[in-house]
């Protein structure tokens, strides 16, 4: 008889969480940061389908980066608990840190539980009626939640992204260079830096959108159109 | 609505796939929370008493549709409320008028401001304007075990159609039937009333003006003939819901506007109670 081969717990969770950050970084990255009026989402993404930026509720954005069809669910998952909780209570008690926590124990539940993790990282944020109340969290593969003040990067180059926001990034920036800045950044990613010059990104590459504390509508998501991009971008570039 | 076992983690209803309607969600999930969900099936044939919304009146114009209720709902010979507003939005292209019993009607006009809003963010696209009348159908026919005790709703919708480039009005039966109306319709108690009178005063292509003082005077006239319709109350400053749907989106009319309206409309009854007279040939 054969005995079965030991494997350790610490190690099926390192083989996990080294599987899904190898995921993660093979896709493009997504920065979301907070602006004047609100939250900033900036994605590279060519495809006019296939969102990583969605609607999740009135005042509640969901981004998202890895594999499309785990983010997806998720991202569906959110809209239908956003809903059922506007539509049994009221529409003022759906809140982002409920969203998080259900997003936090699904993913946890889901990392410990079964032999694949979601190869997925998100940002789920709500606008305030000012800046000090703007609320983003990201969420990683394990579930782990991490409650983010100015600006966040996840995906493939974070780390290179991450640097260069640090160093431009500043509070109450308007819309249009607070694109410009999150652009810059994203194509200041690991592939240029090998290069040693930044990549040009156009707006056809983008998937860009707000949360705009200022839209007269309860509904305060917008996304912004390739024409209405590069308007934004060469005025605050 | 939450499993004991996994307090904070999303159940398996809502990580499955596919399914971009939202009371197919609700049915599956929570069929309480469905109207009339935790009433239908007590098996009685009792009716019960409650209140009823009375007259919407909805009518197609130059640029778009306009719809309009009268404020009162009636609970047998009571008056239950003055200032009912029956006239709401569906979503940003659309009206939705509820006639019949509120409280279960209210619920409907809520679940499908939810359906609609629902789909658009999961599709990342909205839908037709027939299929948002379809939705509602399927909804009301969900109802008819209430209707059956006398708990009927049966409400009027109306959108601005993009591919048409005008406004449509769509009518429904207790059984979920619908019926897509040409150039105005009204239902309610005093619907027909309404409706004779609208008869006579819509022109196809009335300017936004025209088309709210015909919308006025059939209320009127409803309310003249009906006594669960409500005419405008002058004292209280009451004055029906007007609300129009353009390729600009829904828009309701201030009450100071509509107010202006109804104050020269009654002023030119004063003359001839009957309000305008139609040419005979």
């Amino acid at each position: 008889m054969s005995v079965p081969f030991y494997v350790s717990p610490e190690q099926i969770i390192k083989d996990k969480a080294d599987y899904a950050r190898k995921g993660i970084a093979r896709g493009r990255s997504v920065a979301v940061l907070q602006y004047c009026d609100g939250i900033l989402f900036v994605a590279e993404n060519p495809s006019r389908a296939l969102h990583k930026v969605s609607e999740i509720y009135d005042r509640i954005a969901f981004a998202a980066v890895g594999k499309y069809n785990e983010f997806e669910n998720l991202r569906v998952a959110g809209i239908r608990l956003a809903d059922l909780r506007g539509y049994s209570f009221d529409r003022r008690d759906v809140t982002v840190r409920n969203l998080a926590n259900a997003y936090a124990q699904t993913l946890g539940t889901i990392f410990t539980e079964t032999s694949k993790p979601y190869e997925v990282e998100i940002v789920v944020a709500e606008v305030g009626d000012a800046a000090s109340d703007d609320q983003m969290y990201r969420l990683t593969f394990d579930g782990s939640v991490a409650d983010e003040q100015g600006y966040v990067v996840m995906g493939g180059s974070a780390e290179a992204i991450d640097a260069t926001l640090e160093s431009t990034y500043a509070d109450g920036l308007e819309l249009g260079p607070a694109i410009a800045l999150a652009v810059n950044a994203l194509a200041s990613d690991t592939a240029a830096s090998e290069k040693g010059e930044p990549r040009q990104i156009t707006p056809e590459q983008l998937e860009v959108a707000t949360l705009d504390r200022t839209r007269s509508q309860s509904r305060k998501f917008k996304r912004l159109a390739a024409d209405r991009l590069s308007e934004l971008m060469t005025s605050g570039g | 609505m939450t499993h004991p076992d996994r307090l904070a983690s999303l159940p398996a209803a809502f990580l499955r796939v596919g399914g971009s309607s939202f009371s197919d969600f609700l049915a599956d999930h929570a069929p309480t929370l469905l109207p009339g969900g935790a009433g239908s099936g007590t098996g009685s044939t009792d009716t019960i008493e409650a209140p009823h919304g009375t007259t919407i009146v909805a009518l197609t114009y130059a640029s778009g549709v306009l719809m309009a209720g009268d404020r009162r709902a009636t609970m047998g010979n009571i008056i239950a409320q003055r200032d009912i507003e029956k006239v709401h939005p569906a979503d940003e292209y659309s009206a939705v008028g509820i006639a019949g019993t509120a409280g279960l009607a209210i619920e409907l006009v809520r679940l499908l401001q939810v359906e609609l809003e629902h789909y658009e963010k999961i599709e990342g696209t909205t839908l037709s304007l027939t299929g948002k009348a379809n939705r509602l159908a399927t909804m009301i026919r969900g109802n008819l075990g209430m209707a059956m005790q006398g708990l009927a709703v049966v409400p009027l919708f109306a959108g601005y159609d993009h591919q048409t480039a005008g406004g449509r009005i769509f009518s429904y039966d207790v059984t979920g039937g619908r019926y897509e109306e040409h150039s105005f319709h009204a239902v309610g108690s005093g619907g027909f009333f309404a409706r004779g009178s609208l008869k006579k005063l819509y022109r196809g292509q009335m300017p936004e003006a025209e088309a709210v003082l015909a919308a006025a005077q059939a209320l009127y006239d409803a309310a003249d003939d009906d006594s669960a319709t409500g005419g405008p109350d002058l004292m209280r400053r009451i004055f029906p819901v007007v609300s129009v749907v353009s390729a600009d989106g829904y828009r309701r009319l201030p009450d100071a506007e509509v107010g202006e309206v109804v104050e020269r409309l009654v002023h030119a009854r004063q003359q001839r109670p009957d309000g305008p007279a139609a040419p005979l040939t």
